[in-house]
């Protein structure tokens, strides 16, 4: 039976962890995601979580865990954020190199130096090249919903998935959230089949040394070279944007909230100006939208809840007909830009008919607190400056 | 079993198929031979980037004939924390895990992540197979290297410190069950990993693995030079079980008989030596000495 409960994102995924029955629970604890190990290891230890929660003295070890894990065939959940996703780097490429369904919450948090608690999304930008698949979540009840569809998707394209959200703004913050019954997430998400089976009569090695060529096994099948894996996962991630349409989909007949769109839209039916973002920065840029429409601006919103696999084709659908794009970005790739703008004005290469002007600002790093005044202003001078062609050549900061 | 193991007791299932790429007189296969046919065929193996990489071969290709997981470099004791919790958690805990790793991915790299699972008491057998340097990347340095060793990261001058006692450092982990095991003394292994595959928890072995290729000596002298590392007792073979240390094997028979030989033999008969100074070898004899003695006393002689 579904419930409505007041949760923080924390709390939320945490519940959606549990909810999907998760097998083996491997996590260290950073701030501000430190409350869903808490909750779990709670879980478990009153047995409300049939689970094992393996207490690892670091980020690394977490995602060897549970890369060890979903490999002999377990259900296998952590969380993370900031440095402690950095510490991760190399296993989360040995997670998605082995093809394995793992779905982690990241709590966004910025990554030191110099250190900061506070939220931005640098820590999950950085890792956009792993191979995992990022949700970017605008609410706590995309959290819950979404770590559930992450499990779904990701067990059915063998692909790890991160579940973003704003760390404090969304981890701490307490929303009201509809939690679906165990009955219904159980009909919705079937018990974790791993590809291979441990069977000591057919022993296999598992990720040893491949070389660059394909090449003929004992029994003369072509078996591929390094290229040869590394193609199937991103040929599976280039299909993977349909299954995960899928997968929101069939949430939606059940519960009502599908997430059959990568894409969240306020307001962009009639709209000439949009702000495109990802995570609870969404909500922000839809109150800055009210204002604009208050003063007679056809303002909208663009929210990325699926951002890799990019949906470059969706993208380039809700923006073509629009006259001025501005991409609020929480993180950027030092040195450019924000990765979002880049990679939006790279759907539009090559296309012939109209295309928006498209800027760039870079807001809310390390917690910096981004106020409705500051979109609306960012909308106007973006408008004023596409109308008079006096487009900057690189992000504009918003609060420096 | 008991007293002298006899070679037909062994089981006759080999787990390495012959022709392995290891280099020629490597001492890490002889060990774990014998270790593969104690656990048998419901072993899981992890194993980091190392020597044994090379062992288990080529995609599509490999002579092991047990189901092994490859993992990153300081992730050998979280993959065998997680296939323990997995097996656990899915109600197959008549499988061994076997974590095998190097001195550099034990010693160094892979420290931090055997502590956490050994303080934790994951259900495990880890070996750090020992040859001294990091020798899959081609003979640099390790903590594990001797001091008086020339590396490739130490090649002019002898590396000066001396080696890291680690199984100190695992000691201080309360673990239930340890033990230090030579591959020229193949039944020694084999009857300790009977031994502890039927205890839960952290088990943790460290082999000696003589290196023809890093120490620079004949291909042939592998077993020569792994005894004379226990006949000197630069290597003694024991084991610890819930903190009580018991010489086994040779080692228990020169604690009893003695026949303790110096090491001069021993440093002589390897390149990686060949520019000891004798002041470093004499405080290496020293250094050997004393913890001899300290082992003898610890067991009670």
């Amino acid at each position: 039976m579904e419930q409505t409960l007041i949760l923080t994102g924390a709390q939320a995924a945490a519940e959606a962890a549990r909810l999907s029955r998760v097998q083996v629970v491997a996590a260290y604890p950073i701030t501000p995601q430190s409350k869903i190990p808490e909750t779990l290891s709670g879980y478990v230890e009153r047995g409300l979580l049939k689970a094992e929660f393996v207490r690892v003295e670091s980020e690394h070890s977490a995602m060897g865990v549970c890369i060890a894990a979903s490999i002999a065939g377990a259900r296998a959940f952590t969380a993370t954020a900031s440095n402690g996703l950095a510490y991760m780097h190399e296993q989360l490429h040995w997670a998605a190199g082995s093809r394995l369904p793992i779905v982690m919450p990241v709590a966004n948090r910025g990554v030191g130096a110099p250190w900061t608690i506070l939220n931005d999304c640098q820590d999950t930008i950085s890792q956009r090249d792993t191979g995992w698949m990022q949700f970017y979540c605008m609410n706590n009840q995309e959290v819950l919903d979404l770590v559930i569809v992450a499990f779904k998707a990701a067990e059915r394209l063998l692909i790890p998935c991160m579940v973003c959200f704003d760390g404090f703004l969304l981890s701490h913050t307490f929303m009201p959230v509809a939690m679906p019954g165990q009955q219904e997430v159980d009909s919705f998400l079937p018990p974790y089949v791993p590809f291979h089976t441990l069977d000591p009569e057919n022993p296999v090695n598992i990720n040893p040394v491949v070389l660059s060529d394909t090449v003929a096994d004992p029994d003369g099948v072509p078996s591929p070279g390094y290229m040869g894996f590394r193609y199937r996962l991103q040929k599976s991630l280039e299909d993977g944007l349909a299954v995960i349409r899928q997968t929101g989909r069939e949430f939606g007949e059940l519960f009502g909230r599908s997430y059959e769109d990568p894409l969240f839209h306020y307001q962009t039916e009639d709209a000439d100006f949009l702000f495109v973002a990802m995570g609870a920065i969404v909500g922000e840029a839809s109150e800055a939208v009210d204002a604009l429409r208050g003063q007679g601006v056809k303002a909208g919103v663009l929210g990325v809840r699926v951002y890799r696999p990019f949906p470059a084709a969706e993208l380039y659908q809700a923006l073509r007909q629009r006259r001025v794009v501005a991409v609020v970005e929480k993180a950027i790739s030092y040195g450019y830009e924000g990765a979002l703008a880049s990679e939006l004005k790279a759907a539009f290469y090559g296309k012939s008919g109209p295309a928006p002007v498209i800027f760039n600002y870079i807001a809310g790093l390390g917690g910096k607190d981004v106020a409705t005044a500051d979109l609306v202003q960012a909308a106007s001078e973006s408008i004023a400056a596409a109308k008079s062609g006096t487009v900057p050549d690189r992000a504009q900061w918003i609060g420096c | 079993m008991s007293g002298q193991s006899s070679i037909l007791d062994y089981p006759e299932q080999e787990f390495i198929l012959p022709g392995n790429r290891l280099c020629a007189g490597c001492g890490v296969t002889i060990a774990y031979r014998f270790i593969l046919k104690a656990l048998g065929k419901k072993t899981l193996i992890c194993v980091p980037a190392s020597c044994l990489t090379i062992l288990h071969g080529m995609y599509p290709k490999t002579p092991i004939m047990a189901t092994t997981v490859n993992n990153t470099f300081a992730g050998t004791a979280a993959a065998a924390s997680g296939f323990a919790a997995a097996l656990k958690a899915t109600g197959r805990e008549d499988w061994h895990v076997l974590a095998m790793a190097g001195d550099g991915g034990t010693f160094d790299m892979g420290i931090q992540g055997l502590s956490g699972a050994a303080e934790r008491g994951d259900n495990f057998i880890y070996v750090c197979y020992d040859n001294e340097a990091y020798m899959n990347t081609g003979t640099q340095r390790s903590s594990a290297t001797p001091a008086g060793a020339l590396t490739t990261t130490t090649p002019v001058r002898p590396k000066e410190q001396l080696k890291k006692d680690f199984m100190k450092i695992m000691d201080a982990h309360w673990l239930p069950y340890m033990a230090g095991i030579s591959s020229a003394y193949p039944a020694d292994v084999y009857k300790k990993f009977l031994k502890a595959r039927e205890i839960k928890g952290t088990r943790f072995f460290h082999l000696s693995a003589p290196c023809p290729t890093g120490w620079a000596y004949p291909t042939k002298d592998t077993v020569k030079i792994g005894r004379m590392m226990v006949e000197s007792c630069l290597f003694p073979l024991y084991e610890i079980e819930n903190g009580r240390l018991s010489l086994t094997g040779k080692s228990l028979s020169i604690a009893r008989s003695g026949g303790k030989k110096p090491i001069d033999e021993y440093l002589g008969l390897q390149g990686r030596f060949k520019k000891i100074t004798a002041e470093q070898a004499a405080a290496f004899q020293r250094h050997v000495d004393e913890q001899w003695e300290a082992l003898l006393a610890r067991a009670g002689f």
